[in-house]
């Protein structure tokens, strides 16, 4: 018996192989136990715990302005949203409301990280099955995206530029030039990537039924995101429960039902494009005003319960914020997309080869930081 | 038809593969649309945005004087102890004494580059600079001292 209880050796002819936590295609300390009959999958077991910092612990010793800065290192590909969830829970639990410019700032920017999250797993997944240009050509159109980033924000991945009350700094003055630029460009290169990588026979011969997930499924694991969208599941956070003014715009929520590793490939190449078309509609219709409104310096929060949903680049992000009236959390808890969306990967890999294993782990798009936090 | 399938399959593969190396070939043949930085060798012409977070720093005008109070509040508004202000107590012309600086420890190796620090300060003593390449074979030269030595407030600043 090893340490989780689970049996070593089963049957005769049974063997189990790990998978990680050093392996290219789990992209970060993923560890997965896998359970052999030849090539089939039996069973897979993911231990977490290598890479787990303890954010929320650490965050009830911190004040309310302070926490946000280390949810930029959870979903490090979501950066931008995961600190606009915890603005969104300390307005919440302020009663007060971001200004329309910041809301509109926050919205673009959401929708750039989305996009070049997006952008990445696509170049990853194209990596994963055995494609390497895909990668070269997701990451010249992320850089572009990383430049808008570093331009306004100051840094590229971890931003910290979402503050409670609205955004830390106005958007710098060649931002709306810059987005449209990068856009032209943007919208230009989704034909290459159709032609590159989702015509092919090979992809999709890797990919068209392999870890198949029902509706039913995808409800009770609680998968959220795209991958829950590919199975026929409407969660998108964004249209259910808007916030920052999403209410507003006009976008197509991407529901498909095929509910493999192919149709969830298609749900975010659609995504993309819907990103696109976000941005492409606040561009240039950004309100003048104030880009933060007014906070004391010691935010305090009422005592009570406070809780927000985002709609990361993965699936659905909640913040829940206990508050006993003092300047820092009581209690931290963070919902995160990755952790709920690896809880269905046995169940989608059970019966498939180990080779596809790669092809459903690369769909689900998992980031590992987030999963242990 | 088995044997029929296995061959319209291998015919939709090769012209599936061609339809990508179209794209790839476009490339090879044009080499003035790849956008690649040769990184190294640009160092001495590479420019940063003038937001970006590259470290903390004072700036110093000609007298050698800073803006610095030592108000503590950007020590406040650190999320990890990145800076450390250890303050005296001064003696004014007039007599009385004053509360100021006597070393600003700042510990580039802690710093998440979270900008709360600048935003915090109401002096405008602190900002950004846009330097890169930090990394250095002993990690006690990240800790820096930010006011330089003999350095004082400078005037009118509250």
């Amino acid at each position: 018996m090893s340490l989780l209880g689970e049996p070593e050796l089963t049957e005769e002819g049974e063997f189990v192989i790990n998978i990680g936590p050093q392996h290219p295609s789990t992209h970060g300390v993923l560890h997965l136990k896998v359970w052999l009959d030849g090539e089939t999958i039996k069973k897979i077991q993911p231990h977490l715990g290598y890479i787990h910092r303890s954010i929320e612990k650490m965050s009830e010793s911190l004040s309310y302005r302070n926490f946000i800065y280390a949810t930029s290192r959870m979903d490090y590909l979501s950066a931008h949203i995961n600190n606009q969830a915890c603005a969104l829970t300390v307005e919440k639990g302020l009663q007060i409301e971001a200004p329309p410019r910041a809301q509109a700032i926050r919205i673009l920017m959401a929708e750039l990280t989305r996009l070049s999250s997006h952008q990445l797993w696509w170049g990853c997944t194209g990596l994963d099955l055995g494609a390497v240009t895909p990668f070269f050509y997701a990451f010249r159109e992320r850089e572009l995206i990383m430049e808008i980033m570093e331009e306004t924000c100051g840094a590229r991945l971890t931003q910290n530029y979402s503050v409670p009350g609205g955004v830390m700094y106005d958007v710098h003055p060649n931002f709306q030039n810059r987005v449209k630029d990068v856009m032209k460009q943007v919208k230009s290169r989704f034909r290459e990537y159709e032609e590159a990588l989702t015509g092919n026979v090979i992809f999709e011969q890797r990919t068209k039924g392999v870890g198949y997930l029902s509706a039913e499924d995808a409800i009770s694991f609680g998968c959220t995101g795209p991958t829950a969208r590919a199975s026929g599941v409407s969660c998108d956070i964004r249209k259910w429960f808007p916030y920052d003014g999403y209410d507003k715009l006009q976008f197509d929520e991407i529901i498909m039902t095929g509910g493999d590793s192919y149709t969830r490939y298609m749900v975010r190449m659609e995504e993309m494009k819907q990103s696109v078309a976000i941005i492409e509609q606040l561009i240039d219709n950004i309100p003048e005003g104030d880009f933060q409104a007014k906070t004391k310096m010691v935010i305090k929060l009422p005592k009570g319960e406070f809780y927000q949903r985002v709609e990361t680049a993965r699936g659905e992000l909640g913040v829940y914020i206990v508050s006993d009236g003092a300047a820092s959390p009581y209690r931290i808890k963070y919902r995160s997309p990755n952790f709920s969306n690896l809880s269905a990967l046995s169940h989608m890999a059970t019966g498939a080869k180990i080779g596809d294993l790669v092809a459903i782990m690369a769909t689900i798009d998992l980031v590992i930081p987030d999963v242990d936090r | 038809m088995f044997l029929k399938d296995y061959f319209v399959t291998i015919y939709k593969s090769v012209g599936s593969l061609l339809k990508g190396m179209k794209v790839t070939g476009y490339y090879f043949t044009h080499p003035k649309e790849i956008q690649t930085q040769e990184y190294p060798d640009n160092r001495a012409t590479l420019q940063m945005f003038d937001r970006f977070k590259g470290e903390v720093v004072m700036p110093h005008d000609e007298n050698n004087e800073h803006r610095c109070t030592g108000c503590q509040a950007c020590e406040i508004a650190c999320p990890n102890g990145t800076i450390k202000i250890i303050t005296k107590q001064e003696l004014q012309p007039d007599g009385k004494k004053k509360k100021a600086i006597d070393t600003f420890v700042y510990h580039l190796e802690l710093c998440t580059m979270c900008n709360m620090c600048v935003t915090a300060c109401p002096s405008d003593a602190i900002k950004m600079a846009q330097t890169f390449e930090h990394s250095v074979y002993d990690k006690r030269q990240l800790k820096k001292v930010l006011n330089a030595p003999g350095s004082k407030l400078m005037e009118g600043v509250e």
